[in-house]
């Protein structure tokens, strides 16, 4: 009965072929460790995020005058609406820390390497999105941060010459912000961006299985096949990462647990605390730091005393991220086999990421300001370094097949 | 490589718990509100002072009364002789499912006081607790203000000491600094002028419970969510062990 | 270091002990979003008992309340009304309130209501739900020298009498409800709470 039910569906529809090919006999390295987690924990934190903001849809209200008490009222009178709501909170945290870690993986191991620069690239264009939408997301409880946070984005766009103003009176639609943004982010917040973000990621994951995935030792595994044309190092993604994947998802949650149930605002990290205070257009906060994840590319923005070279710094931080794959000419694609210099300056770029995010949060003074310069200048010097010396990189052997 | 990035995230860990969001405007030094939301007594001892004290001005918009008598396990009639003094438009007796209401109006507030009353519903997660503990305990005579007192933690407050009674009047003590070559004044401490009809440890006690209640409204569900928690980790945990021996089992085919 | 024989059993075993622990945990999962369905706080305040105060009900008259969104009745019925009662049996679909879904059981009597003289109605039509006419007059033009008073619904032409007993022949099938409701005092009814004793 159900051999014949799967058959009736395969003559109308590529059910066994796609589960095949994605699945059951998409061959991945077998030597996948830790790093490799994250690209499936985002794939489930996107999930995560589309169901529970579709029930946080079902009560909020996307009205200036009402988000602010809806908000409360999920918290308060819906039943588990504080339940639903903290699952979305935390879960945009939880998709940044699982998107970064994905993404340093692919700067230690090359992952964004001929012929996977591709891959890449639908990767930073869902980045990308990903902020947007977080930054759409954020003005929806309508709290002073959400207003004022938004308020100072949105004035960088009057930044840009000749059409700044108009530019950033066409994005509020109206002369400051106001219900006329409120419902427009929602949209693209609750419809627009998700459906692109679903779209991007389908094909960064039909991308991947068009080449394969690369692995810890930056070893083509396709290149050793046995007679029946499977690579050697491969092993079929279902069971083995399937049953892999379980128990990562699983510690993943425990972690997800800990901090949507003891600490739900993250000490004023993740729920700032100016945003329990509903928006006033008249008072602004003594502090306005954007949210954790946009924290480094802030205080890039803030290091540069003119307005729009700020932004034009802020923006080619994100930008010379999609060049990687032509700014690394080194052939040799994973950390283990390359050289003392691209690991020092892989960490530098790292501490210079991390801290350039903890200076963000500091009240302006000179000191702060002076480090935010050295280490924007440490973050860009990256990829000059990187360009430098990765032609004439000096290598160790990389092996044939797959160490570990 | 491992190390290197473990290494990076304490450091940057460290760094991090050295901000302090929650300072008072100018940096002032708050003092640790003791806090226990488990406390039902203190949070009972609170939601009676707060409706004694503060519910005629401050409203608690999004708190509803039963809430309070559910999650507190106090009845309601007992709720209602205690905490609900107000009416609906009609003249009918507020129900006890309304949400904590008050009658002053913006408009007159802002004609006495010179601004609006701010709604006390989520003040705790806005300014934290020791900020209002603090607060509370750090009105002082000036008679250069309206209301005849000033507060340490917020300069030129609008709002009136309306524990005067029970704490007593107290006054600021000054002391002189040198910052940078320049004189500051600040305010070193408070020396009591008239007693009032709690002593130190009395009134300190009494704010803690208002404080603690009002650590409990910002979020009334706090206590359940704790509760849920640690249930939802352990059945993670033991999850987690199932899987762990399922990965092991079927990756005894690999290599 | 592969094994030479797979151990089946015990990939069975834990296959299925592993599914059937996700499904218990998916089941957790769903509980608070389903629930988050459930009326909120908010609905089940303004659906909360309405207490009315009838001191000023003159007989004959009807006052109208709000509970739960709909309009319910409060009649102050004569004497004579409620005699009237006992001669309209057979023409009206179910005279003694059989239909226990109408009316809780201190209201299962010839005039629906806990106090004779006190009708307390739902004041909406069993047929699709308008709101009916109150018709008190005798033998109006329109309804016939055989009327005694009772509720008309204007959409569809359904008759109720003065205790809001469904008559035959007309589209609605059932009595009019009686709310759920109990006297706090002689003259103050909370409508929505039975008050313990049904």
């Amino acid at each position: 009965m159900g051999k014949s039910l799967l058959g009736w569906i395969d003559d109308r529809f590529p059910l066994s072929k796609m589960w095949n090919e994605h699945l059951a006999e998409y061959y991945a390295p077998k030597n996948f460790n830790f790093w490799y987690f994250f690209g499936s924990l985002a794939l489930l934190v996107l999930v995560i995020q589309i169901v529970s903001g579709i029930f946080l849809t079902m009560h909020y209200k996307p009205d200036a005058a009402h988000a602010f008490a809806s908000v409360e009222y999920i918290m308060r009178d819906v039943p588990y609406g504080w339940l639903i709501r903290y699952i979305h909170s935390t879960g945009a945290t939880a998709f940044f820390v699982v998107v970064y870690l994905h993404m340093l993986r692919a700067l230690m191991y090359g992952s964004y390497k001929k012929p996977r620069e591709l891959i890449w690239l639908f990767g930073m264009f869902i980045y990308l999105c990903l902020m947007a939408e977080a930054f759409m997301g954020y003005l929806l409880p309508w709290g002073q941060m959400s207003y004022w946070g938004a308020q100072v984005i949105i004035s960088l766009f009057s930044a840009i010459p000749v059409i700044g103003d108009d530019l950033t009176l066409w994005i509020r639609g109206d002369f400051v912000i106001g219900d006329a943004t409120l419902n427009r982010f929602f949209a693209l917040h609750v419809i627009a961006l998700p459906f692109v973000l679903v779209f991007l990621v389908i094909a960064h994951i039909l991308a991947l299985h068009e080449v394969g995935s690369n692995n810890p030792d930056g070893v083509e595994i396709k290149k050793h096949k046995d007679e029946n044309g499977i690579p050697l190092d491969g092993i079929p993604f279902h069971p083995y990462y399937s049953v892999k994947d379980i128990v990562g998802v699983i510690v993943f949650l425990f972690f997800f647990a800990t901090v949507m149930f003891y600490f739900p605002d993250g000490g004023g990290y993740m729920l700032e605390h100016a945003n329990f205070i509903a928006s006033d257009p008249l008072k602004t906060p003594e502090h306005i730091a954007p949210v954790w994840y946009f924290t480094p590319f802030y205080a890039i923005l803030r290091a540069v005393p003119d307005k729009l070279m700020g932004v034009g710094a802020m923006g080619a931080a994100i930008v010379v991220l999609f060049f990687l794959p032509w700014i690394d000419r080194c052939k040799v694609k994973s950390i283990r086999y390359r050289s003392v210099i691209f690991k020092a300056n892989l960490i530098v770029f790292c501490i210079s990421f991390v801290v350039l995010g903890w200076l963000a949060m500091q009240p302006v003074t000179s000191v702060v300001t002076m480090l935010s310069r050295v280490f924007t200048f440490l973050y860009f010097a990256y990829f000059v370094v990187l360009f430098v010396t990765s032609k004439n990189e000096v290598t160790k052997p990389v092996p044939d097949r797959v160490t570990s | 490589m491992k190390k290197h990035i473990v290494t990076l995230i304490l450091i940057a860990s460290s760094m991090m718990g050295t901000v302090n969001i929650q300072a008072a405007g100018g940096g002032i030094k708050l003092d640790k509100a003791p806090i226990d939301i488990f406390d039902k007594d203190s949070l009972k001892r609170g939601a009676f002072a707060f409706a004694d004290n503060c519910l005629s001005c401050h409203g608690a918009f999004f708190m509803r009364y039963n809430r309070i008598a559910k999650d507190l396990e106090m009845d309601e009639q007992e709720l209602r002789e205690n905490m609900i003094f107000t009416r609906g438009k009609k003249g009918d007796p507020t129900k006890i499912g309304e949400l904590m209401k008050v009658s002053m109006t913006d408009d007159y507030a802002k004609k006495v006081f010179g601004t609006a009353v701010p709604d006390l519903s989520l003040t705790a997660r806005a300014r934290g607790a020791d900020w209002m503990y603090t607060y509370l305990r750090s009105f002082y005579v000036d008679p250069y203000r309206p209301t005849g007192m000033n507060n340490k933690v917020f300069s030129d407050v609008s709002m009136p000491h309306v524990l005067w009674r029970l704490q007593g009047l107290q006054k600021a003590v000054y002391k002189t600094e040198v910052h940078d070559g320049v004189e500051v004044e600040s305010i070193a401490g408070f020396e009591m002028v008239t007693p009032g009809t709690m002593t130190t440890a009395e009134y300190d006690s009494y704010v803690a419970d208002l404080v603690n209640f009002m650590v409990y409204i910002a979020e009334p569900v706090q206590a359940e969510r704790r509760t849920m928690g640690w249930k939802v980790l352990l059945f993670l945990f033991l999850f987690s062990i199932l899987a762990y021996m399922l990965k092991k089992e079927y990756w005894k085919d690999v290599h | 270091m592969s094994v030479d024989v797979v151990d089946e059993k015990k990939r069975r075993f834990l296959v299925a002990s592993t599914s059937v622990m996700g499904a218990v945990g998916a089941g957790f999962v769903a509980v608070p979003f389903l629930s988050s369905w459930s009326p909120s706080e908010r609905a089940k305040n303004a659906g909360a008992p309405v207490e009315v105060n009838i001191s000023a009900l003159e007989e004959g008259r009807l006052m109208v309340v709000e509970w739960q969104s709909k309009p319910v009745w409060i009649v102050k019925r004569s004497a004579k009304t409620l005699s009237d009662l006992e001669t309209l049996t057979d023409s009206l679909r179910d005279p003694n309130s059989e239909n226990a879904a109408q009316q809780s059981s201190y209201a299962q009597n010839i005039y629906r209501s806990r106090k004779p003289e006190i009708s307390v109605l739902v004041g909406i039509c069993t047929h699709l739900g308008c709101s009916p006419t109150f018709r008190p007059e005798i033998a109006p033009a329109d309804l016939g020298a055989d009327w005694l008073g009772g509720f008309f619904c204007p959409c569809h032409s359904s008759k109720f009498d003065m205790a809001g007993r469904v008559f035959q022949g007309v589209p609605a099938p059932t009595n009019l409800s009686v709310p759920p409701h109990h006297y706090l005092s002689e003259n103050v009814i909370l409508i929505g709470n039975d008050g313990g004793a049904a």
